[in-house]
C-alpha cells in the first residue's frame, strides 16, 4: 500500500453536493497535482462531517483539522497552506460549537461512540479503510475460534438488546432461532427507519456500512443461515447505493459468498427497497413486504425465529443492533456490559431534535439522564427558555414532563414511566409548545399510516384525531376527555400490531401530564401555549405602538387598518393567526392573547 | 423476447408499453429481477424509478410476465405510497392551499389555471408536460398566495400574471 502523509475526507452528501462539493474536491485535487502533493494527500469522499449549513467542507487527518465553506477557488491558498507550508488555514476552519452531532473530533464528557465510532472519519465507499479499523476481525475470530453457540453466549452475555424499538435481548432472539430446525433460514436487517425526525440509521447505513454486514454475518452464522436481507426505505437511496456498493466490496474480498474466509460458511446478502409505507419496519409487514406483497402485519405467534420470512425460520434486527455485534465479539462483552444501567447494557444512539440549543445525532451510555440529555449534551433550551416535555419513541412514544427529568434512560426506566425507547427519537419541547397540538400531530401521522386491516386501529385513530382537532379548533366538548381514554384504552386493546397498539401513546401521556391543557382548551377555549389557532388572537398595544404601518403592509390578509403615527387595530375575523405582524413589529406591540 | 401477451396491441398516447425504448427498458428490468424471490416489489420498485409511474397497462404486463394474479400487482400499487399509476409531467406547478393562501386568492389562480392547461388539479396535461397540484403550506404565507412551479417559490401572485407564469413551459413542448 501506498504511504500517505494526510488523508483528505470530502463530504459528499447531498446537501454538499448541492453548494458544489464536487468541484471543490476536482480543484483541490488540481492543485495537489500542481504543486506536486499528489502522492503524499489521499482524497477520499465521505458523508456529514459537519453540520452540512457550511458545505462543502472537508477534513484533513491526521491533524483533524476541520475546513468549511469552501468554494474551487480557495483551493491553491489552501494546498499552499495547508500541505506545503504545514500551516492550518485559519480562516476557513469550522466553528467550534460546543456540541454537535457530527463533530466527532471534539470531546463531549458524557457521550461515548460505538455505533458512530467510524462515522464520518472512513470511507464508506472503500473497504479497506474499515478494515483499517479493525474492521471483518471480528468475523474472522468467529469463523476460527468459535462456534454458532459460543457467538451467540457471548452476545448475550454482552446484555445486547434489540435497538429497534421493543428492546428484545438479541442473544435470545438468535438463540431462538438457532433452535428451529427447518431452512433455509434468513437473517434480515430493518433498515425502514420510518420515525419522522429519527435519522441514527441512515446515518450508519451511509457512514459504516460494513460494521452492519459485518454483524449479519456473524448472526448468519450463529443461526445457521445462507441468506440475508437488508430492508432500507425508499426514502434513503445514498444508504441503499452505499450499502450495494459494500456488499460488492466484501463479496470481492470473498467475506460474503462462497466459503467465507476459507472457512466453509457460506453467506450472502441483498438489499431490497421499501415504497413509502410506515408499517413495514413493524418485522412481519417488513417481510410481507420482501416477499413483493402488501406491507400488511400479520399475527404472531408464529414468530419470525420460527415462521418469518418465505415462511422460513428468520431473525430480524435493527441497523444499530448489528452495528454493534462486530464490537462486542473483538472487545468481549464484559466490556459491553460495562456501559449502561443495570438492565440495559451498552449504549445508544439518539437524534435529538425540537428546542435544543445542539440538535443532531448523539451516542449515549444507558443510564445518563433526561436532564443530563438536555442540558449537557444538548446544551439546554434555546433562548433560554424553560423545558416543558421530552417525546421519545417516535409515533407510538410518548411525552414525560419536567418531573421526569432526573429519569436515567434506559429501556425500563422509559417504559415505566409511561413512553417507550423507541428507536431514538428524542424531541425537546420548551413552553410554548402546546401539548394537545403534539397528540394531534402524532395521531395525524399514524392515522395516515395505519395499514386498515383491522377496525380499531383504522377506524379508532381516526376518531381520535377528529376529537383533538375539534379540541383544538375551540370547539371541544364536556366528554371529549373521557371518550379519548375510551377510545385509546380500545384502540391498545384490539389492535393486531404494534403501529395500533402504540398509537394511544401521545394522546395517554399528555392526558396523564398536561390534562390541565385539555381542559383550559375544552373549557375556557384557551390554549394556554398559544398555539392553537383558533384559541388566539393578535392584538396591538395601544401606547406601545408607533403606527409605523410595517405591520399592516405584511399582513397577507389584509386584517390590519390604522393611520400613519395612529395606533393600529387588528380585525379578528378577517385575521388568519399567521404570526407575520408579531415578526416584523419592530416595537413588539403586538401580542397573543 | 418471446413474451406471448394479451395485452392489446394498440395503446393510449403515452403509454409506456406502447413506445419501442420504454418497452425495451421494461422488459429488461422484468428479464432482470423475474426470478427473484419476492419479485413484484423488486420489479415494481425498478419500473417507477425508470419510467416514472406503472400504468394499469404496465401492471397487467408485470402480471402476466411473473405469472402472478393482477388483483395482487394492483394491491401492491395502491399499498405504497411510492408508486404511482399515471406520469407525472415534466414541470410541476403547486398552488398552495395553506390557510394565508387560500384566503388571499389561490381560488381563483386554480380556476385560471384550469382554463389555460385544461386539466384540474391533481391531473397531469396530456402531452405530458406539467403537472397541476394543490399542496399545504409551503411556509412562505408572508408571499400569499404562492404558487411553486418546479423548486420555484413565487410569491403574491394574481390571476393575470398566471399565462406569464406558465408560458415558458407551454413553449418547450415541440
Ligand atoms: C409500526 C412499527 C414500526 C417499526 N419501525 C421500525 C423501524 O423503522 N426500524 C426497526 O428497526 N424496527 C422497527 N419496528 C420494530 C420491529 O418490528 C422489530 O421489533 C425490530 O426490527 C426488531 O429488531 P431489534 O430486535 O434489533 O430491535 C417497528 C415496529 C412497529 C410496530
Ligand atoms: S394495528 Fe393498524 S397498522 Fe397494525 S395491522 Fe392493524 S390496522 Fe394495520
Ligand atoms: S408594526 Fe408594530 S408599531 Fe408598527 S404599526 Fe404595526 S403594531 Fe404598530
Ligand atoms: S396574524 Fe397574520 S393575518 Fe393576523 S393580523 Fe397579523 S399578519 Fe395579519
Ligand atoms: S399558514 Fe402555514 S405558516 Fe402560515
Ligand atoms: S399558506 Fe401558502 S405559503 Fe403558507
Amino acid at each position: 500500500m501506498k504511504y500517505y502523509r494526510s488523508h483528505v475526507l470530502v463530504c459528499v452528501d447531498p446537501e454538499c453536493l448541492k453548494k458544489g462539493a464536487h468541484d471543490v474536491m476536482d480543484a483541490f485535487q488540481d492543485e495537489l497535482v500542481a504543486q506536486g502533493l499528489i502522492d503524499e494527500v489521499q482524497v477520499l469522499e465521505t458523508s456529514r462531517i459537519g453540520g452540512c449549513d457550511h458545505g462543502p467542507e472537508l477534513m484533513v487527518y491526521p491533524e483533524g483539522v476541520h475546513y468549511t465553506n469552501l468554494t474551487p477557488d480557495d483551493m491553491p491558498f489552501l494546498v499552499e497552506e495547508h500541505f506545503l507550508k504545514g500551516r492550518i488555514a485559519q480562516k476557513f476552519v469550522a466553528e467550534e460549537k460546543a456540541f454537535t452531532d457530527e463533530e466527532l473530533s471534539a470531546p463531549t464528557a458524557k457521550e461515548i461512540r460505538v455505533v458512530l465510532r467510524n462515522c464520518g472519519k472512513i470511507d464508506p465507499e472503500n473497504i479497506e479503510d474499515y478494515i483499517a479499523e479493525d474492521g471483518y476481525q471480528a468475523l474472522g475470530k468467529v469463523l476460527t475460534e468459535n462456534t454458532p453457540e459460543q457467538v451467540i453466549e457471548t452476545v448475550l452475555n454482552s446484555g445486547l438488546k434489540g435497538r429497534g424499538g421493543a428492546g428484545f435481548p438479541t442473544g435470545k432472539k438468535w438463540e431462538f432461532c438457532r433452535a428451529s430446525k427447518e431452512t433455509p433460514k434468513y437473517v434480515i436487517c430493518n433498515a425502514d427507519e420510518g420515525d419522522p425526525g429519527a435519522f441514527m440509521n441512515r446515518r450508519v447505513l451511509e457512514g459504516d456500512p460494513h460494521s452492519v454486514i459485518e454483524g449479519m454475518i456473524i448472526a448468519a452464522y450463529a443461526i445457521g443461515s445462507n441468506q440475508g436481507y437488508v430492508y432500507c426505505r425508499a426514502e434513503y437511496p445514498i444508504a441503499v447505493k452505499t450499502l450495494r456498493i459494500a456488499i460488492n466490496q466484501a463479496r470481492s474480498m470473498g467475506l460474503l459468498g462462497k466459503n467465507i474466509l476459507g472457512s466453509g460458511f457460506d453467506f450472502d446478502l441483498e438489499v431490497r427497497m421499501g415504497a413509502g409505507a410506515f408499517v413495514c419496519g413493524e418485522e412481519t409487514a417488513l417481510m410481507a413486504s420482501i416477499e413483493g406483497n402488501r406491507g400488511e402485519p400479520r399475527p404472531r405467534p408464529p414468530f419470525p425465529a420460527v415462521k418469518g420470512l418465505f415462511a422460513k425460520p428468520s431473525n430480524i434486527n435493527n441497523v444499530e443492533t448489528y452495528a454493534n455485534i462486530p464490537q462486542i465479539i473483538l472487545r468481549g462483552a464484559d466490556w459491553y456490559a460495562s456501559m449502561g444501567t443495570e438492565k440495559s447494557k451498552g449504549t445508544k444512539t439518539f437524534a435529538l431534535a425540537g428546542d435544543v440549543k445542539h440538535t443532531g445525532l448523539i451516542e449515549i451510555p444507558f443510564g445518563l439522564t433526561l436532564r443530563e440529555i438536555v442540558y449537557d449534551v444538548g446544551g439546554g433550551i434555546k433562548d433560554d427558555k424553560k423545558f416543558k416535555a421530552v417525546q421519545t419513541g417516535g409515533p407510538m412514544g410518548g411525552c414525560l414532563p419536567e418531573a421526569y427529568l432526573d429519569l436515567p434512560v434506559d429501556y425500563e426506566a422509559i417504559t415505566k414511566a409511561g413512553s417507550i425507547m423507541g428507536s431514538g427519537g428524542l424531541v425537546i419541547m420548551d413552553e410554548d409548545t402546546c401539548m394537545v397540538d403534539i397528540a394531534r400531530f402524532f395521531m395525524d401521522f399514524t392515522q395516515d399510516e395505519s395499514c386498515g386491516k383491522c377496525t380499531p386501529c383504522r377506524v379508532g385513530t381516526r376518531r381520535i384525531l377528529e376529537i383533538l382537532e375539534r379540541i383544538c379548533a375551540g370547539k371541544g366538548k364536556p366528554d371529549d376527555i373521557e371518550t379519548l381514554e375510551y377510545l385509546c384504552a380500545q384502540i391498545r386493546e384490539d389492535s393486531l400490531c404494534g403501529l395500533g397498539q402504540g398509537s394511544p401513546n401521545p394522546v395517554v401521556t399528555t392526558l396523564k401530564h398536561f390534562r390541565d391543557e385539555y381542559e383550559a382548551h375544552i373549557f375556557e377555549k384557551r390554549c394556554p401555549a398559544k398555539v392553537c389557532k383558533a384559541l388566539i388572537r393578535y392584538e396591538i398595544i395601544d401606547g406601545i405602538c408607533t403606527g409605523c404601518t410595517v405591520c399592516a403592509r405584511n399582513c397577507p390578509v389584509g386584517a390590519i387598518s390604522g393611520e400613519r403615527r395612529q395606533t393600529h387595530v387588528i380585525d379578528p375575523d378577517i385575521c388568519v393567526r399567521c404570526g407575520i405582524c408579531k415578526q416584523v413589529c419592530n416595537f413588539n406591540a403586538i401580542v397573543i392573547n | 423476447m418471446a413474451a406471448t401477451t394479451t395485452v392489446p396491441k394498440t395503446y393510449p398516447k403515452n403509454e409506456p408499453l406502447g413506445d419501442a425504448g420504454k418497452k425495451a427498458v421494461i422488459d429488461t428490468i422484468i428479464e432482470q429481477y423475474k426470478d427473484l424471490p419476492g419479485a413484484t416489489m423488486v420489479v415494481l420498485n425498478e419500473l417507477q424509478s425508470a419510467i416514472g409511474f406503472v400504468s394499469t397497462y404496465m401492471q397487467e404486463y408485470v402480471a402476466e410476465r411473473l405469472q402472478v394474479p393482477l388483483s395482487r400487482v394492483h394491491g401492491v400499487v395502491s399499498f405504497y405510497s411510492f408508486f404511482t399509476t399515471t406520469p407525472r409531467g415534466k414541470h410541476t406547478v403547486k398552488f398552495c392551499m395553506g390557510t394565508a393562501c387560500y384566503v388571499g386568492g389561490t381560488p381563483s389562480l386554480i380556476e385560471k389555471t384550469k382554463q389555460i392547461l385544461g386539466v384540474s388539479p391533481g391531473q397531469t396535461t396530456s402531452d405530458g408536460n406539467i403537472t397541476f397540484e394543490v399542496c399545504r403550506c409551503v411556509g412562505a404565507c408572508s408571499q400569499a398566495p404562492v404558487v411553486v412551479v418546479d423548486e420555484e417559490v413565487h410569491g403574491r401572485v394574481r390571476p393575470n400574471k398566471i399565462p406569464q407564469l406558465l408560458k415558458p413551459m407551454l413553449d418547450e413542448k415541440e
